[in-house]
């Protein structure tokens, strides 16, 4: 059934309508970017560039061999200052190149990818694509798939079903023919017959937008507002119907699911070859001037929070990305990175109470109905608590997909998701070694 | 450029569980989720509390000071014991969550108006002590703690428990109660015992089944404190399942599988579940979560064997009061229910065929 549903989910507090109102808004350039060369999942790039150099905006400045791995380009023209560890918002050090920014430059110019391209893979590849919703997986690999799996639906992932980010959103409202472009240009490079943009039923404006300028060929659907919508496999379930078995990718369904900013970094690289050097971010919560800004890659959080009215007094913990996933920042002076789809600043009242394991559970099973992989949350986290790891293989602690319905839900704040965590940690190092 | 790294700052001697020190720019960082539900186990205590409020109110309005005295010494003797037992055993104080307080209301709701104060205090005291506090506290008794107490008193008394007289009712009367407890009533018996001994008896003495059901709804003097009105406890029932307290399936199945064995048993189902505390096991006894099973389907199967194990030992066995111990029995087969329905994650099929399958 389209625009259907899937089991389980929350409905948070949406806390959209701090940004939803406020037009992208593009941010000068700092005078200092730091751009790492592991920002996607996969192999991390090395610097082709030395200190001293000079680099033009869009220039490559970090390549890899390894298939699955995103080039790295240079968001700004510069001169690079320096090459050497630097933490990431994931919290882990890798190697980043500083530019330090050419002041008057033409904030649009850049130099396009080279290269004979023949293929949307062959130029997502060329211009660094990863998936912009957060996962940051390499485009290039999903656009060719093996070839004897056939894709036959594309669903372009407008969801946005994490509270507070609204980039998706402005996105969609203010490119909708960028959008529907790229939707086309992912649907032939995997010669699919079926092309869906799906947007929560929050977001009636970018659905009209969308629906203005779609036509025939691309279907617009509107889903339940619920997270987490925008989840791989519960988005394919809600529009296709078919449900990809744990541990396997949607391709075995025959699906393809890209993020909105994505697809249009993808008509980017392929009609203007462009590289991925910028991104919209939401900046929300307790900020001067919450708003959507687009930002270069490796302009770091805190040169954003400044821009956007710095944080309010009470904001008592940053985090990057929507508050269900995201990673919490200890230090403000990271890059925004590729997968960084907003920086969220609560307050004491609004975060989520630090509790420990020792809560015990009352089994009122909030957790198992909030499940959208359908598993028994409280009973993985009892085995974890006990380092029992065979009850939490049996309990199918690998399928949980961590969008942290439970841990929300939970009437005794257990940390489940953590626990399941850790269950999965020990279940893989634990299947590494036999 | 130095390749050195900053040295780790000293850490602090003990960091709480799950807390971490603050970090350079004086903000949190702890894994997420970021922002949780607001109900919290007290608050779900409270909503209980406030759907029981009505018929509370009601029984107290009726019964007058007996009721009360009921309600004071379960509560004081649960709640007693639970803040005892954990300052003993040097353990975080509970009694906050509210879950014991709930325990001494429903123990009292299951007792009668005249039971002595010290009977009271004991099931209170056995309830929270040998139920639960024993077995580790909130979330890790197998058994209802509040059901456990009243099994204790009753059994414990048999005989002063038979002898109690249902009570007249009302402040003024309870003024003049005689020392002893023991009061003269209208009628010696509940209206299920009557109900039970006509049905013994062939039908002999026609006692008339849906003649009861008003009394039984609105003002029954002749049961326990929470057997008052069957209204407000079905309202209290209601208003938990709307607010998606408790489960909708243990009370239907309990209630429906009451009814329908009262009617293959040719008694009056109406009047049998509106009889001996059904309504009240039902709603607020067995949907307690940790002496339940978690999964939906288990749920069910779970209200439904309360029913058939009530049903069944009201028509055939030595007593027709046997609400409490259809809800023990079933208690200890949850974890068992529960194994019955282990999760199949989204997505997941028989690994023998390929077919798709999902709920």
């Amino acid at each position: 059934m389209a625009g259907g549903g899937f089991h389980g989910g929350i409905h948070p507090p949406g806390s959209k309508e701090l940004t939803s109102g406020c037009p992208i808004e593009r941010m000068p350039f700092p005078e200092r970017l730091i751009v790492p060369m592991s920002q996607h999942l996969g192999a991390p790039c090395t610097p082709i560039v030395a200190v001293g150099d000079h680099v033009e905006r869009g220039q490559l400045i970090g390549h890899v061999e390894a298939v699955v791995a995103a080039l790295v380009h240079a968001p700004a023209a510069g001169e690079v200052v320096a090459i050497g560890a630097a933490l990431t918002p994931a919290g882990v050090r890798t190697t980043c190149v500083t530019i330090a920014v050419d002041p008057d430059q033409d904030p649009e110019a850049f130099r396009p990818t080279e290269g004979p391209l023949t293929c949307g893979g062959d130029m997502a590849r060329a211009a660094g694509l990863v998936g912009m919703g957060g996962a940051a997986f390499p485009s290039a690999v999903k656009l060719q798939p093996p070839g004897h799996t056939a894709v036959d639906t594309i669903i372009i992932n407008g969801c946005e079903c994490e509270p507070f980010l609204t980039c998706d959103h402005r996105v969609m409202l203010e490119l909708p023919e960028r959008v529907v472009a790229g939707a086309r240009h992912v649907r032939d490079c995997v010669a699919a017959t079926r092309c869906v943009i799906a947007v929560e039923d929050n977001k009636p404006d970018a659905i009209e937008a969308l629906r203005a300028v779609a036509g025939q060929d691309v279907e617009v659907v509107a889903v339940r507002t619920r997270y987490p919508q925008g989840a791989e496999k519960q988005l394919i379930f809600a529009i296709t119907g078919r449900a990809i078995q744990p541990g396997r990718l949607p391709v075995t369904v025959g699906c393809l699911v890209h993020n909105v900013q994505t697809a249009v970094a993808l008509v980017d690289a392929m009609e203007d070859r462009k590289p991925l050097i910028e991104r919209v971010v939401t900046v929300s919560g307790a900020v001067g001037r919450p708003g959507n800004y687009r930002v270069a890659i490796g302009t770091s959080v805190e040169a954003l929070l400044e821009f956007a009215g710095g944080l309010n007094a009470d904001a008592a913990r940053v985090i990057a990305g929507g508050p269900m996933t995201a990673q919490p920042l200890g230090v403000l002076d990271v890059p925004v990175v590729k997968g960084t789809s907003g920086i969220v600043a609560l307050t004491a009242a609004e975060a989520a109470p630090i509790v420990g394991s020792d809560q015990a559970c009352i089994r009122c099973g909030r957790c198992v109905e909030a499940c959208p992989a359908m598993l028994h949350p409280y009973a993985i986290a009892n085995y974890a608590d006990r380092r029992l790891w065979d009850g939490c293989e049996r309990f199918f602690a690998s399928d949980c997909i961590e969008c942290g319905c439970c841990s929300y839900v939970c009437p005794t704040r257990r940390p489940l998701l953590q626990l399941i965590r850790k269950a999965k940690g020990a279940l893989i190092t634990r299947g590494a070694r036999s | 450029m130095s390749d050195t790294e900053p040295q780790a700052a000293p850490r602090p001697a003990k960091v709480p569980p799950g807390q971490m020190e603050p970090l350079a720019h004086g903000r949190e960082v702890v894994a997420g989720p970021h922002i949780a539900a607001r109900t919290t186990t007290s608050h779900i205590m409270l909503l209980v509390v406030a759907a029981l409020a009505p018929a509370v109110v009601w029984s107290v309005v009726s019964m007058g000071l007996p009721a009360v005295i009921v309600y004071v010494s379960c509560i004081a003797g649960a709640v007693g014991t639970e803040l005892l037992w954990n300052l003993v055993a040097k353990r975080p104080q509970t009694i906050g969550d509210g879950s014991s307080l709930l325990t001494g209301l429903l123990l009292a709701m299951t007792l009668p108006p005249m039971t002595p104060w010290w009977m009271c205090a004991v099931g209170g005291i056995a309830a929270i002590g040998l139920a639960k506090m024993l077995f580790g506290g909130l979330g890790f008794n197998l058994f209802n703690p509040a059901l456990v107490g009243r099994a204790v008193v009753l059994l414990s008394w048999l005989g002063i428990m038979g002898e109690l007289k249902p009570y007249a009712g009302g402040w003024l009367s309870a003024l003049s109660l005689p020392a002893s407890g023991k009061l003269d009533a209208i009628s010696g018996a509940t209206r299920l015992a009557l109900a039970a001994a006509d049905r013994a008896a062939g039908g002999a003495y026609h006692y008339d089944l849906a003649a009861q059901y008003k009394p039984l709804l609105l003002q029954n003097l002749q049961g326990c404190v929470g057997e008052v009105s069957a209204l407000l406890i079905i309202a209290g029932g209601l208003f938990l399942i709307v607010m998606r307290i408790v489960d909708w399936r243990i009370p239907l199945g309990y209630v429906g599988s009451v009814a329908a064995l009262s009617w293959a048993f040719g008694s009056d189902p109406t009047f049998n579940v509106l009889a001996g505390g059904v309504l009240l096991g039902a709603f607020f006894m067995a949907t307690d979560y940790v002496t339940s099973p978690i999964t939906k389907k288990g749920r069910l199967v779970f209200g439904i064997g309360c029913g058939v194990f009530n049903a069944v030992t009201r028509f055939y066995g030595p007593m027709p009061e046997t609400t409490t111990f259809a809800i023990l029995f079933m208690n200890g087969l949850a974890p068992l229910i529960d194994r019955m329905f282990l999760p199949k994650p989204f997505g997941w099929t028989k690994p023998a065929k390929a077919a798709k399958a999902h709920a």
